[in-house]
């Protein structure tokens, strides 16, 4: 077997992902790669929600700034900003159930070519909680995976069904993964675009779930 | 009316006993009531099912009670970074239900507010929903979440006046208010207790009929993350 397309790197995926986002968007990122989207956004107006209680989430602090009441939902120390909003964990679920985040960039264990998702929990092996994604995937506008596109066996995350529980039903709308972007379109998936140096009999190749166009 | 005690001990007397339901404010380790459980770890209040979020960490916050075996069930959303409460859990020893974080959230408000019950779109089609009623508005499935109602709440936050008026401090409101909302009877711990009249009633979190003993600190506020940037040399 040939060696597995690599694509973009971690930043490059990221970058991808800001592209996703729109000036004045409200928009909630979730842990790992999403985290980094926050780096790419450039001068667009992007106010970053914090499903614990913040709107206009800052970058880290300073060394020996940091604040135990100033935290993100990773449970990391942030800062504030000019702009920024504090409210109870009620009224931040209720924004985001509400429809009022514009996007959530979120990653995943698997994704379906109907566009569930599951990334809470490994039955048996990994029990950590779906924290706030459930309400996100429910709630918010649009919803953006990123993540890679085979796991460490090389197997594709991307899938024609999922087989871990779900964390949403029909929820993703686009897909970011190394290899490329896909969008949830009815029957299956639709390739938007490869990444620097992929195919698209490679990203076809490596995904599992239905192509179609 | 006297709402201040001086201890946190002092301030639960009279409230705890063994299997009641205890809803606590905090997320992760932000803006926890780290005084009044350590509190009930020395009163060894045993059976108590708990909602909140997380459940601290093995040595700090609610992990300190899953150490001592006093919790028998745990209403949360979010068990990583708890190797404690991962290895209870997975053995059988600890009773687990799993609510959305938003679910959980409103569970808690709705309960202080009169509503039984209420009907959500978040868990549809996931393990969440199962065994709860669905009913469709609008072309849409939404599932039925009932309130909760707990015997005791304990909260943490910055500032209070004697009456129980409350002001949070950033991050650290989080479950606080809901939490406290949901109680039979809420105790709070806070950093700082000011005299009646210094704080701007239009600047109240949560007014007073929500708190009905106060302890003030000190507190420990341990930082869970800690994560940094470097500052640019100029």
């Amino acid at each position: 077997m040939a060696e597995a397309p690599k694509g973009w790197d971690r930043n490059q995926m990221a970058a991808r992902a800001a592209q996703e986002l729109e000036d004045g968007m409200y928009v909630n990122l979730g842990i790992g790669i999403p985290t980094l989207v926050a780096n790419y956004v450039g001068d667009k107006d992007i106010t970053l929600q914090s499903e614990n209680g913040m709107l206009g989430m800052g970058p880290f602090p300073f060394e020996g700034e940091e604040d135990p009441d100033l935290i993100n939902a990773g449970k990391q120390t942030i800062t504030e900003l000019n702009r920024t909003a504090y409210f109870d964990s009620a009224t931040s679920f209720g924004m985001i159930r509400g429809g009022k985040i514009a996007a959530a960039i979120l990653g995943a264990m698997e994704v379906a070519e109907n566009g569930d998702l599951a990334n809470w929990m490994i039955p048996g092996k990994l029990v950590k909680g779906m924290g706030g994604a459930m309400d996100l995937v429910a709630g918010v506008g649009r919803v953006i995976v990123v993540m890679d596109h085979t796991n460490k066996a090389g197997e594709s995350k991307v899938l024609r069904e999922c087989t871990l529980p779900l964390t949403g039903k029909g929820v993703v709308d686009r897909i970011i993964t190394n290899l490329g972007v896909l969008d949830v379109v009815p029957g299956g998936l639709r390739i938007v675009e490869c990444a620097d140096g992929v195919t698209e009999e490679e990203l076809r190749a490596s995904t599992e779930a239905t192509i179609v166009g | 009316m006297k709402k201040v005690y001086a201890t946190a001990g002092e301030a639960l007397e009279g409230l705890l006993r063994d299997g009641m339901v205890i809803a606590a404010g905090g997320f992760g380790l932000c803006g926890i009531p780290e005084l009044l459980i350590a509190a009930i770890r020395d009163a060894g209040t045993k059976d108590l099912t708990v909602a909140s979020n997380n459940c601290g960490v093995d040595d700090f916050g609610l992990g300190i009670l899953l150490q001592t075996r006093q919790i028998r069930k745990m209403i949360s959303s979010y068990v990583g970074e708890n190797a404690e409460f991962m290895r209870q859990y997975l053995s059988g020893e600890l009773e687990l239900e799993f609510n959305p974080q938003g679910t959980l959230a409103e569970r808690m408000r709705a309960g202080g507010c009169g509503i039984p019950g209420f009907y959500t779109k978040t868990g549809v089609g996931t393990v969440i929903a199962e065994g709860k009623e669905v009913k469709t508005f609008d072309g849409q499935d939404y599932i039925l979440e009932r309130g909760i109602v707990a015997d005791l709440s304990i909260v943490k936050a910055w500032k209070a006046d004697d009456t129980g008026n409350l002001v949070f401090r950033k991050t650290a409101r989080n479950f606080n208010p809901p939490a406290a909302m949901c109680g039979r009877v809420c105790v709070a711990e806070v950093e700082e207790i000011v005299p009646r009249g210094s704080l701007d009633p239009d600047h109240i979190h949560l007014p007073g009929i929500y708190v009905h003993r106060i302890v003030q600190g000190p507190h420990e506020k341990r930082i869970e993350q800690r994560t940094t940037r470097k500052k640019e040399t100029a």
